[in-house]
């Protein structure tokens, strides 16, 4: 019994390691690429397309009018960071119903790497939008004394983040491992229902956080604009 | 310790990869492929605008060069028929005046046959008239037509009134000598007996001159500045003219009544 994949070492040497986490994100990375691939190869300009074209049209298509409906407007610089987010995460939970597959996402290590590439990721977008200045700035508002609490802010949703994905994750396998061990006929299935459902909606979570996040490093400059 | 700071490490590696793989692979193009399925159809959209405007621009040209065309229809057709009735009011014109004058024309060849039949059927006449008296008194009375004549002429000359008589003396003053017209010639007796008529009528010595004109047919004539006192078979010949002209008139109307009616 393990809390998490990071547990489960397939090859060691040193401080070198290769566990089920970074395992499973490669299978996950060239199921996506591949899957990627094989679509974009034959993509249609026209009106007629594949099945498959479609639907990757009508996911990006979502994930865009989210990023948009959360303020940002120019949902397509941040698409690449905030898609792959979202896809990531969303594979990583669909594929729990594989057996014996454990998500990655139920690694801290994994949620804690999310949550620090969104904790840089917000603030190179923030400098790339308004500049060192404004968004150095940023820090400073209200006013002066309020430097130190948007600092800790800024380390406690990035740790809250990173946990709060870690913590449904690993609680869906930990839940479904455990009712396999005591009743393994029905209720594991509701279970993985459930914890595909979970997934889901950690991966919105995740993915809208963290274009909140950017949104508000970039707020006052679109506020400015507004005005 | 939930955290192996390899596999932080690791993973954003991983992460970041992914990211760079995907905007590769998955975002350019699906977004490149949107782009161009959204401008093509807005371009076929454009066109689309495009087209209806040049078909509503079409269909208003057409409206117009047809509403055009059903005038200058209508007006060459007005036109068509002012000209066709001007032809009919021409041509019934020229029949009518070709009708009048063939009627005209054949009205006075009528007229002309008529008047020469006329003419004929009166010399015919003068003659069988003349031959006939001639026959009748010559068997009868033993009579000679002509002396006849001349003495029924002195006699008419010697029953004149007083006012022919004066009027024939103011005439026998004005002229050299009376002019006494026959359509024979004259015996010598015959000459006297009508001298000898006009001087015992008129009291007085008269000088005649004695003509031949065939034309009277069988009669005889006196004439002096305007003044005359005649008698002859054309006399009779006139009256029956009259009557036998009268009815070739009625024949010829009614003859051009029944052609006019025809």
């Amino acid at each position: 019994m393990h809390l998490s994949p990071d547990q489960v070492i397939f090859w060691q040497s040193g401080f070198v390691k290769l566990n089920a986490t970074i395992v499973y994100t490669w299978a996950i990375m060239v199921l996506l690429v591949v899957g990627a691939k094989l679509i974009t190869g034959k993509l249609s300009h026209d009106l007629q397309r594949s099945r498959w074209q479609n639907l990757l049209e009508i996911i990006l298509l979502a994930i865009v009018k989210q990023i948009e409906s959360v303020g940002l407007s120019e949902p397509r610089t941040y698409l690449s960071f905030l898609g792959t987010l979202f896809l990531f995460v969303v594979t990583a939970a669909l594929l729990t119903i594989l057996p014996s597959y454990e998500p990655p996402t139920g690694s801290l290590s994994t949620t804690v790497a999310l949550a620090l590439c969104v904790m840089v990721a917000v603030p190179l977008f923030g400098v790339a939008g308004q500049g060192w200045r404004g968004y150095l700035k940023s820090y400073l508002e209200p006013t002066l004394i309020m430097l130190p609490f948007n600092i800790i802010s800024e380390i406690s949703r990035t740790l809250a983040l990173a946990v709060r994905l870690f913590g449904n994750m690993m609680s869906g396998t930990m839940i479904l491992a455990i009712l396999l061990a005591i009743t393994p006929f029905i209720f594991p299935v509701v279970m993985t229902v459930l914890g595909l459902l979970t997934g889901m909606v950690q991966a919105y979570i995740f993915s809208i956080l963290a274009a909140v996040y950017i949104a508000a490093a970039l707020s006052i400059d679109q506020e400015k604009k507004h005005h | 310790m939930l955290i192996d700071w390899f596999t932080v490490a690791a993973q954003a590696l991983n992460f970041i990869i992914l990211v760079a793989l995907l905007k590769h692979f998955l975002y350019r193009p699906i977004l490149a492929a949107l782009d161009a399925r959204e401008q093509k159809i807005a371009a076929e959209l454009a066109d689309a605008a495009h087209q209806k405007t040049a078909a509503i621009e079409q269909r208003e040209l057409f409206q117009q060069k047809n509403g055009l065309f059903d005038q200058q229809r209508k007006e060459l057709f007005e036109q068509a028929l002012q000209a066709a009735n001007a032809e009919r009011l021409r041509l019934f014109a020229e029949a009518r005046s070709a009708a009048e004058s063939f009627q005209t024309s054949y009205r006075a060849t009528l007229l002309n046959d008529a008047q020469n039949l006329n003419q004929a059927i009166s010399q015919q006449t003068h003659q069988a008239v003349f031959a006939i008296v001639r026959q009748v008194l010559a068997d009868l009375a033993s009579a000679n037509f002509e002396d006849q004549l001349i003495q029924m002429f002195a006699n008419r000359l010697q029953a004149l009134d007083n006012t022919a008589k004066a009027s024939l003396l103011a005439a026998i003053n004005s002229v050299d000598a009376l002019v006494v017209r026959s359509a024979f010639t004259l015996t010598a007796e015959q000459c006297t007996v009508i001298q000898q008529a006009l001087e015992s009528c008129l009291a007085t010595p008269a000088a005649i001159r004695f003509e031949t004109a065939p034309e009277l047919i069988s009669g005889i004539e006196l004439v002096a500045n305007g003044w005359k006192i005649a008698w002859s078979i054309a006399d009779y010949i006139a009256s029956l003219e009259q009557s036998v002209g009268g009815l070739l008139i009625e024949t010829n109307q009614a003859t051009a009544a029944n052609s006019n009616a025809a």
